[in-house]
């Protein structure tokens, strides 16, 4: 049994910048520790098992160091919610946390 | 009620009779690429904002990253040169976070598997010393955008309404290269931090894979200090300072953070883990925020590339290209070209040393080569307002004039005059000489010619040469060299002079 708390989740929920009511923290710590459970018994294997983040055999794919044009600047900009000065406008960074 | 003034720091003497001050220096450097590391937009300093920028670097849905093969070359390159194992087997990690200089809401870095680690530098200090360096690791990653603070008084981002982001810098390749805990070094902390990142910078310039220039962001210090109790094994809480960005800096935010922490310490308080703004003008560290524990960057394995695996024979033949230690081949030249600390000294803080070295390499002798770049074309520089290395003269150029001065055909006045064509957009050196008509005039007929009719000109004076007062020949070889645009090697006329004077007797 993992122990997955209210508050575990309200931080991994702010961490992902996801809004939870109070009864989905309930919901959510007793869905995430099962996750965990069920996830957990790989660390019953062997641990001389090389482990397998990519599974396709490709190694070394690489790009030459060769440019290829970029967007227009305007077709860049066209899809932001705002724009000024040529440059992409973000509303104020600090104080938008809790 | 006066606000909150920290105790006044305690100098690093005082601190190293209670403490042993513990360092960890992260260091960032972005790599001269042509393009990014995950995309084909061109990697430039100063473009206008958002005109490098695709979808991979703006994180549009559905774009897929690809690696920069000579971003790895670089890394690779780096980690050699600092003594590194390479790793069979690397990958890349997504670093979580929300921030607007990253738009995908990630960085891509690497995280369990550095593409190289297990490393060292030994460092010269001021003494003449050296000072072992270990490198955990270096790895790669891409660069941030960057914001501009709008509102507010300070264009800081503390008070700023809103903030506007240029992502021409997003995905610029980087390499983090971290180091052990450096410890023991006492009261030279500050001077071993400046030393680290001074050597660190002449061997990445020396291998030519970025610009290192802290001024402009290329090459970016952060620094981690911590005081223990001396004798004691328990590191203490330690602060990373940001934005040190010069050599100075390094020294003097480490000594800013000795001193307030010992005082912190001494005066019963306890140190916060946090980041610390350091501010050029004062000299001091200010809070940032606190830093996000390890964890919350929830670090996986970047699903969108594949392994990086270089082959041993890649790397031998890397290692094998690797250019000498900036120190070690400053010695060397110091050596072989017989030069005093002080000439030495000059060479580097001209930036000339390595014009020199190539000037050398193309067939000059060391001296005439140091003088041309030291006198005449630093001079030059100095006047068009150009750096050195951007006088529009290579050193083969140069190399070539003092050859051509060397055979006899070029006087050192006719030589300057050359390579005023040179840097005029004349073409090469010999095309200057036939374009301007310089070369000597070698051709005995034509200074004979010269000399008779200067001697015909001026009898009173042939009569003083005939009463022995060869001195007075002087006035004539000027007339001849007068005549001749300078063009005539003046001992030959000379001689000439005194031939002809005596034959006519």
């Amino acid at each position: 049994m993992s122990d997955i708390t209210r508050e575990d989740v309200a931080h991994l929920a702010r961490l992902a910048r996801l809004a939870v009511t109070d009864d989905e923290l309930d919901v959510f710590s007793g869905q995430l520790d099962a996750i965990l459970d069920t996830v957990g018994r790989v660390s019953e294997i062997d641990d001389d098992v090389p482990p397998t983040s990519h599974v396709a055999p490709i190694t070394n794919v690489l790009r030459a160091d060769e440019h290829i044009p970029s967007l227009d600047r305007e077709a860049a900009l066209a899809g932001a919610p705002a724009a000024e000065e040529g440059r992409f406008r973000v509303p104020r960074i600090l104080g938008e946390e809790l | 009620m006066t606000s909150i003034v920290e105790a006044a720091p305690y100098t690093v003497e005082e601190v190293v009779e209670r403490f042993d001050p513990v360092m960890g220096l992260e260091v960032h450097v972005e790599l001269n690429t042509a393009t990014k590391m995950f995309c084909g937009c061109r990697n430039e300093f100063g473009a206008e904002p958002n005109t490098n920028v695709c979808p991979v670097c703006l994180g549009l849905p559905g774009s897929l990253p690809r690696v920069n093969a000579r971003a790895v070359e670089s890394a690779v390159l780096i980690g050699l040169a600092l003594n590194c194992s390479v790793r069979e087997r690397s990958g890349f990690a997504r670093k979580n976070y929300f921030y607007p200089d990253m738009p995908k809401n990630f960085q891509i870095s690497q995280y369990e598997d550095p593409i190289v680690f297990d490393g060292y530098l030994d460092v010269p200090l001021d003494d003449g010393t050296t000072w072992r360096v270990d490198i955990e690791r270096a790895h790669m990653e891409e660069d941030t955008g960057k914001s501009l603070h709008m509102g507010g008084a300070t264009g800081r981002i503390h008070g700023a309404d809103y903030s506007l982001l240029d992502y021409n810098r997003a995905g610029v390749p980087l390499i983090e290269i971290v180091t052990r805990p450096i410890e023991g070094a006492g009261v030279r902390a500050p001077e071993v931090a400046r030393a680290y990142v001074s050597a660190l910078r002449d061997v990445i310039k020396g291998l030519g894979v970025s610009d290192v220039r802290m001024d402009q962001g290329s090459m970016r210090c952060d620094a981690n200090v911590s005081l223990k109790p001396k004798g004691t094994a328990e590191f203490g809480t330690r602060t990373e300072t940001k934005n040190v960005n010069s050599l100075r800096s390094v020294e003097r935010a480490v000594r800013y953070e000795m001193g307030r922490h010992a005082g912190v310490l001494l005066s019963g308080g306890t140190i916060t883990q946090e980041t610390r703004h350091f501010d050029e003008q004062s000299g001091t560290t200010s809070a940032g925020r606190p830093k996000e524990t390890f964890a919350d960057y929830r670090f996986f394995p970047e699903p969108d590339l594949v392994p990086i695996e270089p082959s041993d024979d890649w790397v031998e033949q890397l290692r094998a290209g690797l250019p000498e230690r900036p120190w070690e081949r400053r010695a060397r030249i110091q050596t072989d070209w017989g030069l005093s600390d002080e000439e030495l000294r000059d060479l580097v803080n001209a930036d000339a040393l390595d014009l020199v070295a190539d000037t050398v390499d193309a067939g000059a002798p060391p001296e005439s080569a140091r003088s041309w770049w030291v006198a005449y074309l630093a001079q030059e520089a100095n006047t068009s307002g150009v750096a050195l290395t951007e006088l529009a003269i290579t050193p083969e150029q140069v190399a070539r004039v003092i050859t051509l001065v060397s055979e006899g055909t070029l006087t050192n006045k006719l030589a300057r005059q050359v390579v005023d064509g040179v840097l005029a957009g004349e073409g090469s050196p010999d095309d200057v000489v036939a374009g301007r008509g310089l070369a000597v005039v070698s051709d005995d007929s034509a200074l004979t010619a010269a000399v008779d009719e200067a001697l015909a000109a001026q009898p009173d004076v042939v009569q003083k040469i005939r009463d022995g007062k060869t001195k007075a020949a002087g006035a004539i070889v000027g007339a001849v060299m007068k005549a001749t645009r300078g063009q005539a090697d003046a001992a030959r006329v000379q001689s000439l002079v005194l031939e002809r004077v005596a034959a006519g007797s």
